[in-house]
């Protein structure tokens, strides 16, 4: 069989659409049913059933907000995510988080993370704070005139800082 | 070493005892962790997964939490056969015995902590404990996770947490799971009621080997679905809460069995015992749904002193690895000699066991009055 619109290649997706009581039968080669999006309805079915019902849904809503969307890390494409509901890398969740979050809506609790937070990260936390503090406290020193006070901090504020 | 070396003998590994293991068979909590800078291993080429195998094969195998004595091993390394051992012992998934090279395990001596590397996410690692001691698997498995943050660097951010393959893990990566017998909710058909109440709490109820499988032998697993958005420890506790509450059901359920109905239990458990210890040829199902009639019997006390490690015995060698491991034609043996062998096995374990008293269930009801 071949491809209804470009009429060259083979056709290899075959969609039965029911609209309006009136069955309309479309096959085309995957590079036409991609340009007119016909997807392949299985790949929803996938979704629903990895991510729960209604999952594949707003992974089509998420789809169509990010748009045409690739990881430049890895490559994973936004039709990828829709057929697999994986990602590919790290980055994917930079680059996909704007349709992400209706996603994980469905399926969590909050779209905040409340756990273990890795003690690398703990610290370097903990680090802005101590360095907000006394940079708060330096400046609290110098209008009150406590210059004793205020070099302590300032070596203190150094100190902390070696690198920069 | 070859793993089959490395485990304990099943009656070995059936030895094991913790609170509430009359009806909570285990409790486990897994992690799942990916490294920063390198795809993800459902999505990575070969040799990425390669370099990621061999950034973390080491990092885990040199852990103290591990204890000194690991075992380590590349999935392509292991024969199907060990591979399905380790599924049917718990310690890997189904998904993972289907990995090869670029994949790998790495296992402690206790046999309670185990570590899957390139699985759907770089780092799946699991504690287990019997019975119930969620918590206890909760606190090993979190101090080996720590430990790791110093050698590796895990994809985190501060938005979401710990970044997994599949968004249903994302956040702590946690699944708190526990493995339940519940025979007396199946008796008492309150097993679908129970089912649903859980699954409205937010929890999963599956079969004996995770996603997808049926509840063979009366066996149920429970677990979080839910990974973003709360602690750990909040996902712990509240698994816990809802297990003790199904605990009291079945507690409950096997109670008002014996109370109402004794001759129907009796019926399940001396069947059991009848067909386990005649049969010449039997299935894995159908051994595993009798072994679950004979283990109540044990917890009801019908079979006198008979301790419950003979009956999780028998459920862990009726299974089609184990039972193959025990037979000198090993891998070769087909699925029918498989039946018969099973028979056989199970014919000369269970005639060790005492026929089954009914005055255990009987003698329990109140005297009637004279009257």
């Amino acid at each position: 069989m071949v491809c209804q619109f470009c009429k060259l290649k083979e056709a290899t997706v075959h969609v039965t659409e029911i609209a309006d009581n009136k069955v309309k039968k479309v096959d085309a080669c995957a590079a036409c049913a991609k340009e007119k999006n016909y997807n392949d309805p299985a790949a929803f079915a996938i979704a629903d059933h990895l991510l729960g019902l209604g999952a594949a849904q707003k992974m089509e809503e998420a789809s169509e907000a990010v748009g045409a969307l690739s990881c430049d890390q890895c490559g994973y494409t936004q039709a990828d995510f829709k057929k697999s509901g994986r990602l590919g890398c790290a980055r994917c969740y930079d680059i996909f988080s704007d349709g992400l979050d209706s996603v994980l809506k469905t399926m969590h609790k909050d779209i905040r993370h409340r756990g273990k937070v890795p003690a690398g990260m703990q610290s370097a936390q903990a680090g802005v704070q101590k360095l907000q503090r006394l940079n708060r406290d330096l400046q609290t020193a110098i209008a009150q005139e406590d210059f004793e006070s205020a070099a302590r901090l300032r070596d203190e504020i150094k100190a902390f800082k070696p690198a920069e | 070493m070859s793993i089959l070396d490395f485990l304990v003998p099943a009656s070995e590994a059936c030895q094991r005892s913790g609170p509430h293991d009359k009806i909570v068979l285990s409790s486990r909590v897994r992690l799942a962790r990916n490294l920063r800078t390198s795809p993800f291993p459902s999505h990575s080429k070969k040799a990425e997964r390669i370099r990621a195998f061999e950034t973390l094969m080491p990092a885990v195998k040199s852990l103290t939490q591990l204890g000194s004595e690991t075992f380590s091993e590349s999935m392509d390394k292991l024969p199907a056969l060990d591979k399905q051992v380790l599924v049917e012992r718990h310690l890997i998934s189904r998904e993972h015995a289907a990995k090869n090279a670029g994949s790998g395990i790495v296992l402690n001596r206790e046999e309670n902590v185990c570590v899957m590397v390139n699985e759907e996410d770089h780092l799946r690692m699991q504690a287990l404990r019997p019975g119930l001691q969620l918590r206890q698997a909760w606190m090993a498995i979190d101090a080996v996770d720590t430990a790791l943050q110093e050698k590796v660097e895990f994809a985190y951010t501060e938005r979401y947490g710990f970044l997994t393959a599949c968004p249903t893990n994302l956040g702590t990566g946690i699944r708190v799971s526990a493995m339940l017998h519940l025979p007396g909710l199946v008796l008492a058909e309150q097993i679908n009621q129970i089912i649903q109440a859980v699954n409205k709490l937010g929890l999963a109820v599956r079969g004996l080997y995770g996603e997808g499988t049926e509840a063979l032998g009366n066996v149920f697993q429970v677990s979080n679905q839910m990974t973003l958005g709360e602690p750990e420890n909040d996902i712990v506790e509240r698994i816990n809460k809802v297990l003790l509450q199904i605990i009291e059901h079945e507690e409950n359920a096997r109670l008002s069995q014996m109370e109402k109905k004794p001759a129907v239990l009796l019926n399940h458990i001396g069947r059991a015992y009848g067909v386990l210890g005649n049969s010449w040829s039997i299935s894995s199902k159908e051994a595993m749904n009798l072994i679950s009639f004979l283990r109540l019997g044990v917890d009801l006390a019908v079979f006198g002193q008979t301790p419950k490690s003979l009956t999780d015995e028998l459920f862990l060698r009726s299974q089609p690895a184990h039972l193959q491991l025990a037979h000198p034609l090993r891998e070769k043996l087909g699925s029918d000699e498989r039946d018969l062998f099973r028979a056989q096995m199970l014919r000369e374990r269970t005639s060790l066991i005492p026929k089954p008293d009914p005055q255990a269930l009987l003698g329990r009801r109140e005297p009637e009055s004279p009257e």
